[in-house]
């Protein structure tokens, strides 16, 4: 820049380039690993050559874990949970920020509280409420009194039960229940100016009509950082799909790796491993790559 | 912050709030209620309820050796986790940012380890550090026994804290380079007119400039140690051996789902919710200084 400093520009190049090396190296040994047979990947020191067995190793780390449809299950419920949250904070944030109704402060607060809780410590009660999302209804209906009140009316007996184990609602709709994209929309529909929604009353658009014609369009970037964003975060997801899907037929690509591990004493098929660790890391990594300016500009954003 | 304008109607507003406020009632309080609940009651073995046991839960898990060697566990490894990422992550985006040759292609490539999934590195890392393939089987022919993740508590703390740095090194990287970038340009050309090389440059101006970007990046780590790290223990180590890699919310999984322990997972749940508060209360003080509305 401003000065010439050849010995510390040497340095920078050098500490640049172990960082790259660094960030690089795994996929890329993952990437070799998978090209070789049984022999050499397990050959101590590994060659760094890739071997021949390329595809045969994709197909069967591909037949082992059935990753076909387990690769479309995690491919629907990240694009649920990125759909579903560029939508559901979309509306709330309207909500918040272009009305004056009483309780408005209120709701703001229990929206924001959830920002500090993960789902993963509140694991235990979220799975039993999963297993049957209308028995907190149920409950209050039971505490007071209402359901005795049913009962005594029309003579049916209120049990309320829909579990949604195994099943995508039950993979998605709980990775909604945070506020993260609320905020996003929140500040950016601060920032949109006064006169535009004057403008918009005069020419005599109601609300609805502002939301859809005005800020839709204009939160386009958001909606892109957002859904890049929860896209990669619902990919990644492992203990929630790992506790709710008992059944195989929902299970997604990433809780599905666990099956690739080699067993201690058995065949260590680490080739096979890393080419199914491959096709596993593949999808996230296109879409960062692919959606790198919205992906950086949703995580400084949600500052998650 | 307020709007000068909205509009009337409080149908609308109300019905769009609706749907949000659904998801979190019924994924978010109501659990967390539960958990409360359940931390301090009972449940009876033949069934039939819970009984009321006060605080007896927190107290049984307080006076329990493993819980506590849990808690030790997950803090050596936010301490280290966060130490090493952060400190990686600084140097690298303060390098970056000298905006030599080649720092465009360093900016792409240093964040792709953050969108991995954490079982899928973890399942790299397993391979990488595998005692008897991989790369530190090289290290094994030459002192054999030196290195045993599945053996040695030490070893497999080590393996966890490697994959889960190699992660937010990519995560902390952009924070970094973003908070770097906003420092006017002018404000470091200024200094080095009056002479100031590129070290003093940065500890006198860079680094104050960033120290909100430090604190909030150090929370964050340390909160999603405690989170994001239990796909790399299930995987690399499943909690052992002997425990040394049983982090909080790998125990709580464990005494939750293997153990049926509901009433210990949640009172250990509790516990682990007050610490994340904690420590995001902490967060806001600092992120509130940031946030600037235009």
């Amino acid at each position: 820049m401003v000065e010439r400093t050849p010995i510390l520009n040497f340095v920078t190049h050098v500490i640049l380039f172990l960082g790259f090396l660094m960030a690089v190296a795994p996929f890329v040994i993952v990437a070799i690993a998978s090209s070789h047979n049984l022999k050499d990947v397990n050959d101590v020191p590994m060659s760094l050559l890739p071997g021949s067995d390329f595809w045969l190793n994709i197909k069967t780390a591909w037949t082992t874990a059935d990753l076909g449809p387990k690769l479309l299950n995690s491919f629907i419920m990240a694009t649920g949970v990125a759909a579903g949250k560029v939508i559901i904070s979309a509306l709330t944030a309207f909500s918040i920020v272009y009305f004056r109704y009483p309780g408005r402060t209120f709701i703001f607060w229990l929206i924001f509280i959830t920002l500090m809780l993960p789902l993963e410590v509140r694991i235990v009660p979220t799975y039993a409420v999963v297993a049957n999302v209308l028995s907190p209804y149920q409950t209050i209906l039971d505490l007071t009194g209402l359901s005795w009140l049913i009962e005594k009316v029309s003579g049916v007996q209120v049990s309320l039960s829909l579990g949604l184990l195994n099943s995508y609602s039950g993979l998605i709709l709980p990775l909604i229940a945070t506020a993260t994209g609320t905020f996003l929309y929140r500040q950016f529909f601060l920032t949109v100016p006064d006169e535009l929604t004057e403008a918009a009353r005069m020419d005599g658009a109601g609300a609805l009509r502002f939301f859809i014609d005005v800020l839709l369009p204009l939160s386009r970037t958001n909606m892109a950082a957002l859904g890049t964003i929860m896209f990669l975060y619902a990919w990644n997801q492992y203990l929630w799909p790992l506790l709710i899907t008992t059944d195989q037929s929902h299970a997604t690509a990433v809780t599905e790796l666990k099956q690739l591990i080699p067993n201690v004493g058995g065949i260590p098929e680490w080739n096979i491993a890393m080419a199914g660790t491959l096709i596993v890391m593949l999808p996230p990594l296109i879409v960062i790559v692919a959606m790198q300016r919205w992906f950086v500009r949703g995580l400084i954003a949600t500052e998650k | 912050m307020e709007k000068r304008v909205t509009f009337s109607s409080w149908t609308i507003g109300i019905l769009f709030a609706v749907p949000q406020l659904l998801l979190i009632f019924t994924f978010f309080y109501w659990p967390a209620g539960q958990a409360v609940y359940w931390s301090l009651t009972l449940q009876q073995p033949w069934g039939g309820g819970n009984i009321w046991v006060g605080l007896d839960n927190f107290r049984s898990i307080l006076s329990n050796a493993d819980y506590w060697n849990s808690i030790t566990a997950s803090l050596v490894f936010a301490g280290i986790s966060t130490g090493l990422a952060m400190f990686i992550a600084l140097v690298l985006a303060a390098l970056t940012d000298r905006q030599l040759a080649g720092s465009r292609f360093y900016r792409v490539v240093l964040i792709w380890p953050y969108g991995i999934a954490a079982p899928a590195l973890a399942m790299a890392f397993r391979f990488i550090l595998a005692p008897e393939a991989g790369f530190m089987a090289v290290v094994n022919q030459v002192w054999p026994g030196f290195w045993d993740p599945g053996l040695n508590g030490a070893d497999a703390m080590a393996s966890i804290i490697a994959a889960f740095s190699w992660k937010y090194i990519g995560y902390n990287f952009i924070f970094f380079l973003a908070a770097f970038q906003a420092i006017p340009r002018s404000l470091i050309e200024a200094a080095a007119m009056d002479g100031s090389g590129v070290v003093r440059r940065f500890w006198d101006i860079q680094f104050p400039l960033i120290t909100p970007t430090i604190f909030f990046l150090l929370v964050i780590n340390i909160t999603e140690s405690f989170q994001d790290s239990f796909g790399i223990v299930d995987i690399m180590t499943s909690g052992g051996p002997a425990n040394a890699t049983n982090l909080m919310v790998y125990k709580i999984y464990s005494d939750g789902f293997k153990g049926l322990d509901y009433s210990g997972a949640a009172a250990q749940s509790i516990i682990l919710m007050v610490l994340i508060v904690v420590l995001t209360i902490f967060q806001f003080r600092f992120i509130e200084r940031r946030v600037h509305y235009r």
